[in-house]
């Protein structure tokens, strides 16, 4: 243990503990800005500079660790002063004409400017221009860019993709797609980790919300909204509303507050993706021979990109079931249609996700099966979803809450943990279950493939035959694995594969809560939601019985092909340089 | 009003000149990776600064180019701007008055010519076409990249065991680096800033010194792969590579023509330099990995192919060890001596005995100084230099041609060569030389020609001809190996135009320093690992100390001590002293770690595996 001195009072940790932490042991808080724990420690921004007794220039505090006896004032004169000036520096070069930015009240350096009292700028303003192609899901605004390399190091470090990168040097050091590329050429997943880890507003997704207003006024339109499992375990934290007020019920009622005509779950189509991607699991081990193993998940389109630009050799093994947001919107405009008895291009389809490489699985030519235009019109991210419920002057808190329409709001308990890391394979491990031996199992059999751990390995025997599955999220880990699969030192029947850390409930989309990771505590409400679910199995969800028995036959039946299967390899993506 | 007056130094004049100094020590520490365009106008803006404002094209024409080149980092450029930027300097240069025009202008054509991609990368990309790379400094500039800063905050705490296995990552030969390095990683040292570079060199001697490096145990061998690898020649490069490759698992077996391993190590370099003693610590411990070697194995084309046949890949790392001759008339009297072979000679024991004799060394090299100070230990009466350049024009280390003179060696200079004259015995009896002027500079060196003073004879005994070594290649070039006047010809990872054989070191880069011979070796090895259808990391497990929370305040740097002149001059001792533990902890504390200030915490920071 080291003794040392904060701000006079007597603190003791253990060796190799930074500063910063030890601080914050006694209750000192140190401001930090571009600090990521074990991301980002490279003291670039000395707004958590402190003072050392006996030594003339301050310490970064975010990357010094304590020695015995130091004597440490965080918030002496010398260090109050560089920790102003040094945020009056970066507002210098930042465009803080807050008022119109997204992150305007969820922003760490407006945040720390209001902390610290800094009323002006004593120095002339000099940023960026924006320059970016305004149709891409995922935004750069240079102007908004504080340079504290967060972004490159999530990529790099947890993502492995190396999207960001550092450009020129001096003063007109930047950041920028690496490898003198443009983001449109660059093997982006689009995953959006650099965006819930940007502190300012420099990195956001592309806003949406209009087009989906303009539908909702439109009287032609039938707008149909379907929310994503993870949502409901994350939308309140971006309007202030306790967990507890923030049910899914409310989510309802607040979507449907906006005018949209009908408000449906995502769950109904993750359950439809087990019933198709299970069956399909099931018939490829049936001709085990025919197909190179093992057989990925295809629900997370940050993967897809991923296995395509990084293991376009391994494309086939992606599972052809489409993802859950694109079997509703195939669904939406043909079986739902059909109840409605409407023309199939008056519905506008819009999905409300975690994640904002749904944005560009909904845009990609291939998501129009059901021959009315995109199936999916429009995806807004959970961020999204705050926003214009904010703007459309909804108070959720004030509202009753409502039940999801029907038919294609009824989901299972196995649908809503596809929210969570693991909640893929263990709702297809039930329904396989159920398939094989004509039962089912104890819905909380297959609890091991749960948890945060990055790569989560588990081997079930189903119907005597030991299916090996493995659980990964985080890109890095993705390809860790996959590495270790081509080495021939891992063999696998089933991967699920999630491309934030922690699955969706971790998404790229969800708000942003700056310094937290929230995927663990937002996976806990979704295996609650599930307990709490009367239906546990997919295969009992009563829509999609009725789905099939009524329009699609019996999964992997021809229209299921048609409507609910996708070919990877029908678009392309750019190959990792 | 006087009519004269004493100039006293005022303050700001005091100030202009410390300043400078500081601005000429951060020029010489500049950090590799920076955009060079942005240098350029940094550089320019300082020329502008110094214009007196007398002359149109300067006083003008460097803001008009300064406002070009920042269109250019601007973005706001296009290629026409590039065309106006070279028309502008090429102006100024012609019509400037004085050199601080002129000069200036003629800096921006040479990094317009220099820098022409970065240039067009930022009109056409707008960015700069290098990446983020500002790795450390020192690290960066050593050919076999070795964790300096780690190994420099082990030894200041004492760990010179650790400092040891952590050189070896990178290089297993800590000891002959530690000795006789040319030290490249000292140049932009980021302590240059403040005040002087890092004495890297003397810090490592300490740590060989504190830790013998056949007292401190290599790392376990990989599983053997089974695969074979020969390694032709037993030098710092082929023993570097069979080091690592054994490490990698695989089993290699090295073929060295001579007596004893090290190649110039022991058949360049004299022992009062690098004492056998303590290279034969660096070779105890590589060989420890397990290296089969054959000594007394000459390698011809022939050898070559039966080479071929049984081993899974070849490294050849032949080096440079044949002379190069003068070509004057006369050079095959007796006593006229080639450096290579006097070297080698002693690399095997058999000492020369000059005694009464007076020796002229030709050449300005470090084998040239090599060769005056063993001919001094071998008890000639004179020893005299003669080089056609001037003492600053020598290639030879400053300090290797300051400890000749110190030991009473004559530089004689701005002589060129003429003929050796032999007696009746054919003993050669004197250099006739031609005294030379110097004149302009050429390829940026300043190139000699004849003067107009007659020849000069100078009386001698002994001739010592240092002017370069030669490549043996023609076996290998017999065998099919491509070679460019005796260069083979192998590529950035070390393959030549035939599948499996690989070369590195000398005999590729022509006679260079150990540590590029080494940092060739480690390529080898990492490539040869891949060509064998393996990926075997080289890591190391040391745990480096945190950064000092030290006060950056100016402090000497600790030079390494020698014994006196006259108690080195005359024997083939070890001659440098080792730091002591008070300096080399105060020279550790200098170190500025650039592993974790700065950008190395970013990127490019500590590698620790290849």
């Amino acid at each position: 243990m080291v003794n040392l001195t904060i701000n006079n009072k007597k603190v003791q940790v253990p060796e190799g503990t930074t500063i910063l932490t030890a601080a914050a042991t006694v209750g000192i808080k140190i401001p930090t800005l571009c600090y990521l724990k074990e991301i980002n420690e490279i003291g670039a921004c000395r707004v958590c500079c402190v003072e050392v007794e006996g030594k003339e220039t301050l310490v970064a505090s975010c990357n010094t660790k304590v020695e015995e006896g130091m004597v440490i004032y965080t918030n002496s004169q010398k260090a109050q002063y560089a920790r102003r000036m040094n945020v009056q520096f970066i507002l210098s070069q930042h465009d803080y004409r807050c008022a119109a930015c997204q992150r305007n009240g969820n922003c760490t350096l407006q945040q720390i400017a209001s902390d610290l009292n800094i009323n002006d700028v004593p120095f002339e303003q000099d940023y960026s221009e924006f320059d970016w192609p305004e149709d891409f899901p995922l935004i750069r605004d240079a102007s908004k860019c504080i340079k504290c390399m967060r972004c490159v190091q999530i990529c790099d470090k947890v993502q492995s993709l190396n999207i960001w990168d550092v450009v020129n040097t001096g003063k007109r050091t930047n950041v920028d797609v690496s490898r003198m590329r443009k983001i449109t050429d660059a093997d982006c997943s689009v995953c959006g980790q650099c965006i819930t880890h940007c502190p300012t507003g420099a990195l956001h997704e592309r806003d949406d919300i209009q087009k989906v207003m303009d539908a909702v006024h439109d009287p032609d339109k039938i707008v149909v909204v379907q929310i994503a499992p993870a949502v409901r375990a994350a939308w309140g934290e971006g309007l202030g509303l306790p967990a507890s007020m923030a049910t899914e019920k409310r989510m309802a009622a607040a979507v449907r507050a906006v005018g949209v005509d009908y408000v449906f779950d995502t769950n109904f189509s993750a359950d439809l993706t087990i019933m198709e991607e299970g069956n399909e699991f099931l018939e490829r081990m049936a001709h085990k021979d025919q197909y190179q193993w093992p057989m990925f998940t295809s629900c997370c389109p940050g993967w897809v990109r991923f296995l395509k630009s990084q293991y376009p050799e391994m494309t086939s093994q992606l599972s052809t079931a489409k993802s859950p947001q694109q079997m509703f919107g195939a669904v939406a405009k043909s079986y739902y249609a059909q109840i409605l008895d409407v023309d199939p291009s008056r519905i506008f389809s819009v999905s409300i996700m975690p994640c904002t490489a749904k944005k560009a699985e909904c845009e990609l030519p291939v998501m129009n099966d059901a021959g009315a235009g995109q199936d999916v019109d429009v995806s807004l991210t959970t961020r999204e979803l705050d926003r214009m419920l904010k703007a459309e002057l909804i108070s959720p808190a004030l509202l009753p809450e409502e039940e999801f329409d029907m038919p294609l709001g009824v989901g299972t308990g196995a649908g809503v943990i596809f929210g969570a890391t693991g909640g893929v394979m263990e709702a297809a491990l039930r329904t396989a279950y159920f398939v094989v031996n004509k039962e089912n199992p104890d819905p909380d059999a297959f609890q091991a493939v749960r948890g945060m751990d990055g790569i989560k390995e588990v081997t079930v025997e189903i119907g005597g035959i030991p299916v090996r599955a493995a659980v990964v999220s985080g890109l890095g880990n993705s390809r860790k694995l996959i590495e270790k699969i081509k080495a021939g030192e891992a063999e696998y029947d089933f991967v699920e594969v999630m491309a934030c850390p922690g699955g969706c409930a971790g998404g790229g989309g969800q708000p942003i809560t700056d310094g937290v990771e929230l995927a663990d505590v937002r996976g806990a409400r979704l295996y609650e939601l599930d307990k709490n679910n009367p239906l546990r199995f997919s295969h009992e969800n009563p829509s999609v019985q009725a789905l099939y028995r009524d329009f699609m036959g019996k999964p992997l039946s021809h229209k299921a092909h048609e409507l609910l299967h996708t070919d990877h390899e029908a678009w392309d993506m750019p190959k990792a340089k | 009003m006087s009519r004269l007056s004493v100039v006293s130094t005022d303050k700001v004049n005091s100030t202009t000149e410390k300043l400078m100094k500081e601005f000429t020590q951060r020029i010489v520490a500049n950090p590799p990776g920076v955009c060079p365009v942005d240098m350029q106008l940094a550089f320019l803006k300082v020329c502008h600064a110094q214009t007196c404002g007398k002359c149109v094209p300067c006083r003008v024409g460097l803001g008009k180019l300064e406002e070009l080149l920042e269109d250019v980092l601007d973005n706001k450029a296009t290629m026409r701007t590039l065309d106006l930027i070279e028309k502008t300097a090429e102006n100024i240069k012609n019509s400037a008055d004085c050199a601080i025009g002129f000069e200036s202008a003629r800096m921006v054509l040479a990094g317009l010519e220099g820098f022409r991609e970065d240039y067009i990368s930022h009109v056409k990309e707008h960015k700069c076409i290098g990446t983020f790379e500002q790795p450390i400094p020192c690290v960066t500039l050593c050919p076999a990249n070795v964790d300096i800063p780690g190994y420099i905050a082990l030894a200041g705490e004492g760990r010179c065991a650790d400092a040891v296995k952590l050189i070896r990552k990178d290089n297993p030969f800590p000891t002959a680096c530690a000795l006789i390095c040319e030290h490249p990683c000292e140049a932009r040292c980021r302590r240059n800033m403040i005040d002087d570079s890092i004495n890297i060199r003397g810090m490592k001697r300490y740590i060989v010194d504190n830790a013998p490096t056949n007292t401190v145990p290599v790392p376990e061998c990989a599983p053997s792969t089974g695969k074979k690898v020969a390694i032709i020649g037993g030098g710092p490069s082929g023993l570097t590579a069979a080091y690592f490759l054994q490490l990698m698992g695989h089993q290699t077996t090295v073929f060295e023509e001579k007596a004893k391993l090290g190649g110039m190590l022991r058949y360049g370099i004299p022992n009062y330099r690098f004492p056998r003693e303590r290279l034969q610590e660096d070779i105890d411990a590589i060989l420890s990995t397990g290296v089969e070697v054959k000594l007394n194995t000459v390698v011809d084309t022939e050898a070559m192919e039966k080479i071929r046949n049984e081993y899974d890949a070849v490294y050849i790392a032949i080096g440079a060890h044949t002379d190069k001759k003068l070509g004057l008339e006369g050079e095959n009297s007796n006593n006229v001596i080639s450096a290579v072979d006097m070297l080698r000679e002693i690399g095997d024991d058999k000492y020369p005995d000059f005694t009464g004799k007076r020796v002229i060394v030709v050449g300005g090299g470090n084998v040239a100084m090599d060769c005056a100070r063993t001919a001094m230990r071998a008890n000639a009466k004179t020893v005299s230099i003669v080089y056609r350049r001037r003492q600053e024009d020598m290639t030879a280390l400053p300090e290797e041609v300051e400890g000749a003179i110190a030991e009473g060696i004559e530089l004689v200079t701005l002589k060129a060569p003429l003929r050796v004259e032999a007696d009746e015995n054919g003993n050669a009896c004197a250099l006739w030389v031609q005294p030379q002027i110097i004149g302009p500079v050429k390829a940026g060196r300043p190139a000699p020609r004849k003067a107009n003073k007659p020849e000069e004879r100078m009386e001698c005994d002994v001739i010592l001809v240092a002017i370069g070594q030669d490549i043996v290649s023609k076996p290998f070039e017999d065998f099919g190996i491509a070679a460019n006047r005796g260069r083979l010809c192998a590529d950035e990872t070390g393959a030549l135009n035939m599948v499996g054989i690989f070369a590195g070191g000398d005999c590729v880069s022509g006679p260079a320093t150990v540590i590029k011979a080494i940092g060739a070796g480690k390529v080898a090895a990492a490539n040869i690992d891949e060509f064998l259808g393996y990926h075997h990391p080289i890591t190391v497990d040391v745990e480096i100390p945190e950064p000092l929370l030290n006060d950056k305040i100016p402090c000497g740097r600790v030079n390494l001590s020698e014994k006196e002149a006259w108690a080195r001059k005359r024997n083939f001792e070890g001659m440098e002293y080792s730091m002591s533990d008070e300096e080399a902890v105060q020279e550790a504390s200098r170190c500025l770690r650039c592993d974790r200030h700065g950008c190395g915490v970013l990127r490019g920071g500590r590698q620790d595996r290849w």
